[in-house]
């Protein structure tokens, strides 16, 4: 009946309600870089020339270059058949805008990318990762927060996914000054961007043998604007019940509180742009921080990967000391959406490893490895 | 979609933000330096309180803190009063002797209050914040030693605009399916929040304020809020100022909150909503984190958890985030020594752990709890 009314509402509003119910193809996968959601099979399915696929890297800011060089290496010795067109955007210069739109004209014949991440200024241009995630329309965005064995946290057996709207919400970038002193920022919440992130999330938690989806949000005070978001869900839910996946929901300044306190108590989380980035930030921090959390942001057509936890680290940048994993893992995630399951799980496994073995640890885990030390470590477990 | 402006809009967007902005700043300066404590003691030399003890549990925690009080001998006479809302032609009202105590004495100490529901009430805590324009929320974590949570460390103080930002209620539908929220921020709103925070900051020996944003993306609505700051902060060249996005706050604090606990964060309202929740889960909760709600004309400070129907007049309850809010309130009226004074009694009473209460892993009434921090205090 939901649906029903979606579709009879305007031609456009239809279509779109039409194109985010068709399920998506998934992977089955159990290990923390866990298969997304993703279309592989249909029609973004991206393609392969001569054996090889060619893939977009834009290393980022920051670290982006040392752990986009991990990862380059590790493709090298494994002989993966993927082929990179780089793309060295920076956010710090203006000049490099030129580059960004060839990175993103290369995203769209590939459909396919991995990324680090790109600074953005604040007196100056708008951030180009958001500008990215909602010209591509790359919606979803999924972290796995999950406790490694060699990585000490305050938590142990921490394992929930992170399923994020990325494309509006408070990040729909329209801000005016009403009046010196006075401004408006409009958050835009639709119906049809609700329904599809949580129909994804949905078939996140049943395709990767989860048991439960909370949707957080504020609509206790933003009654119309969350109460959408959490009233779609809650619509949503009542076609997976019989699946076996609960559905409930949480205010997000309790969720954050809990998260810290009792985090095993989280499975598969939806919630708007913004609460989404707040609880990837503390959810990478309860498993040891933005170095081991990968990631992927999804659309019907691309497929970008990039770290969970999304920094550009640059009080560590050129100094070899950062922690690869995040970068290699996200890696992994996309050879898996490439259907290249074997080298994918050979990758993942070598990265826990090498982390589980402790011989070989970064700074931010307590270790003295250098990034290349570390990816040699890797590479040898291959 | 959302189309993104080319990039001579966007700049030609920033001057005229900025310009409009260094206008502001000169026709938006608050004339107050802060909402400083300024009534004089009464004859006896004591000061008058407003006590509001609430709902629930809050007679049982509010009695606990009137007996510490005296023992402590601290100057406070307690003026009780009823909030109890009526409907006043449709609107929530409060007694309008309650709000002329709290006008009077321009302090006041609150229990957890029950919103009554489906009779058209709004929130209570709403009401007062319009009724004495509570603009600011001070929320300060401490970790509590013999109460073991993951964190040991945690000091924290955070500072939250009260009164608008995502708040601003100003909602609605634009066709079906379509929504539009409006978070509003003003120069004059986040330039009285930040002066309060560098106030709080240099009265409280932390020389540090940071500035909490997302300005990166909201450019305009956090970038006024930091513009705001950062003018304020040339009036505290003493406080050093820094600004921390909002996802590396919550990173860094949940990994370790120890490089926090020389700095005041100031932000704007959902911000400081989610990450005053945040803090207080790392020390264990509401039940141990007090708060303060600072106005103009007058000033609450409150438990922030619930009022517990479940265990109310069982005496059970643990007084303790009404206690902790109470100190908050003495030094808020410049009584130092006796704050310090019951806040060791305090804390000696958790770390020795036998007159704790259940919710602390304790077995004391809410009675036994009170006693051994009276026989605490020196």
């Amino acid at each position: 009946m939901f649906r029903t009314a979606l579709k009879s509402s305007t031609g456009v509003l239809a279509q779109a309600s039409a194109r985010t119910s068709v399920p998506f193809a998934v992977r089955a996968a159990s290990n923390l870089a866990g298969s997304p959601v993703t279309g592989a099979g249909r029609d973004n399915v991206p393609t392969k020339y001569g054996g090889t696929y060619t893939v977009t890297l834009i290393p980022g800011d920051g670290i982006g270059a040392e752990v986009a060089d991990s990862v380059k290496e590790i493709f090298t010795s494994l002989n993966v058949p993927v082929e990179w067109e780089q793309y060295n955007v920076s956010g710090e210069t203006h000049g490099d805008e030129a580059e960004f739109k060839r990175a993103m004209e290369s995203l769209k014949r590939n459909k396919v990318g991995l990324k680090g991440i790109l600074y953005t200024p604040i007196d100056g241009h708008n951030s180009w990762n958001v500008a990215m995630r909602q010209s591509l329309d790359i919606y979803a965005n999924v972290v796995v927060c999950k406790t490694l064995d060699g990585v000490p946290t305050r938590h142990d057996g921490v394992d929930f996914a992170i399923i994020r709207e990325n494309t509006e919400g408070e990040y729909a970038g329209l801000e005016h000054q009403s009046y010196p002193g006075v401004v408006e920022n409009l958050k835009v919440m639709t119906r049809v961007k609700a329904e599809r992130i949580a129909r994804f999330a949905f078939d996140y938690a049943l395709k990767n043998g989860r048991k439960k989806v909370t949707c957080v949000h504020k609509a206790n005070i933003m009654k119309l604007g969350d109460g959408l978001f959490l009233n779609t869900c809650t619509e949503v839910a009542k076609e997976y019940a019989a699946s076996g996946i609960a559905f409930d929901s949480m205010i997000v300044d309790n969720t954050s509180m809990q998260m810290v306190s009792k985090p095993q108590q989280f499975d598969t989380i939806v919630c708007p742009n913004l609460y989404g980035n707040i609880l990837s930030n503390i959810g990478a921090a309860l498993v040891g921080g933005p170095g081991i959390v990968p990631g992927a942001s999804l659309g019907r057509e691309i497929a970008l990967f990039e770290p969970g936890c999304r920094h550009v680290a640059a009080d560590i940048a050129g100094k070899n000391v950062a922690n690869p994993s995040a970068m290699i893992l996200s890696s992994s995630m996309l050879l898996r959406h490439l259907g290249l399951n074997k080298q994918a799980n050979s990758i993942a496994s070598a990265v826990y490893k090498v982390i589980k073995d402790g011989k070989f640890k970064t700074r931010d885990i307590k270790g003295t490895t250098s990034t290349t030390d570390f990816t040699k470590a890797i590479i040898e477990q291959l | 979609m959302v189309l993104k402006p080319t990039p001579t809009a966007i700049a030609s967007a920033l001057r005229q933000f900025q310009t409009s902005t260094k206008l502001a700043a000169s026709a938006y300066q608050s004339t107050a330096p802060s909402s400083a404590y300024s009534t004089k003691p009464g004859a006896n030399g004591n000061y008058t309180v407003t006590l509001i003890p609430g709902d629930g549990i809050g007679p049982e925690i509010a009695e606990s803190v009137k007996s510490i009080f005296s023992a402590a001998k601290a100057p406070i006479q307690w003026e009780e009063v009823d909030v109890t809302p009526t409907l006043v032609n449709g609107k929530t009202a409060i007694p309008a002797d309650a709000i002329a105590s709290v006008k009077k004495n321009t302090v006041a100490l609150k229990g957890p209050l029950a919103t009554p529901i489906g009779k058209g009430h709004v929130s209570l805590n709403l009401t007062l914040r319009r009724t004495f324009g509570l603009f600011a929320n001070v929320r300060p974590c401490v970790s509590i030693k013999g109460y073991k949570t993951a964190y040991d460390d945690v000091n924290t103080v955070l500072i939250r605009e009260n009164t608008e930002g995502e708040y601003s209620g100003i909602e609605h539908e634009l066709v079906p399916g379509v929504v539009q929220s409006i978070k509003l921020i003003t120069y004059q709103a986040s330039e009285r929040v930040a002066r309060y925070a560098f106030h709080y900051a240099s009265e409280h020996g932390r020389n540090k304020v940071t500035a909490v944003h997302k300005a990166t993306v909201m450019k305009m609505s956090d970038g006024m809020f930091l513009e705001a700051c950062r003018n304020v902060a040339k009036d505290y060249p003493n406080v050093v100022y820094d600004e921390d996005l909002l996802d590396r706050v919550c990173l860094r604090v949940v990994q370790d909150p120890t490089p926090y606990a020389d700095t005041v964060m100031v932000m704007p309202n959902l911000y400081g909503d989610i990450l005053s929740d945040m803090c207080a889960g790392l020390i264990g909760g509401l039940g141990l984190t007090p708060s303060g709600n600072i106005g103009k004309d007058a000033s609450i400070f409150e438990a922030v958890h619930g009022s517990a129907p479940d265990i109310a007049g069982k005496g059970l309850a643990n007084p303790t985030a009404l206690l902790l809010s109470s100190l908050m309130m003495l030094r808020h009226m410049n009584l130092f020594k006796h704050a310090d004074n019951i806040e060791n009694a305090i804390f000696k009473t958790i770390a020795d752990g036998k007159a704790i209460t259940g919710d602390l892993g304790g077995k004391a009434s809410t009675s036994q709890y009170t006693e051994g921090i009276i026989s605490r205090i020196k």
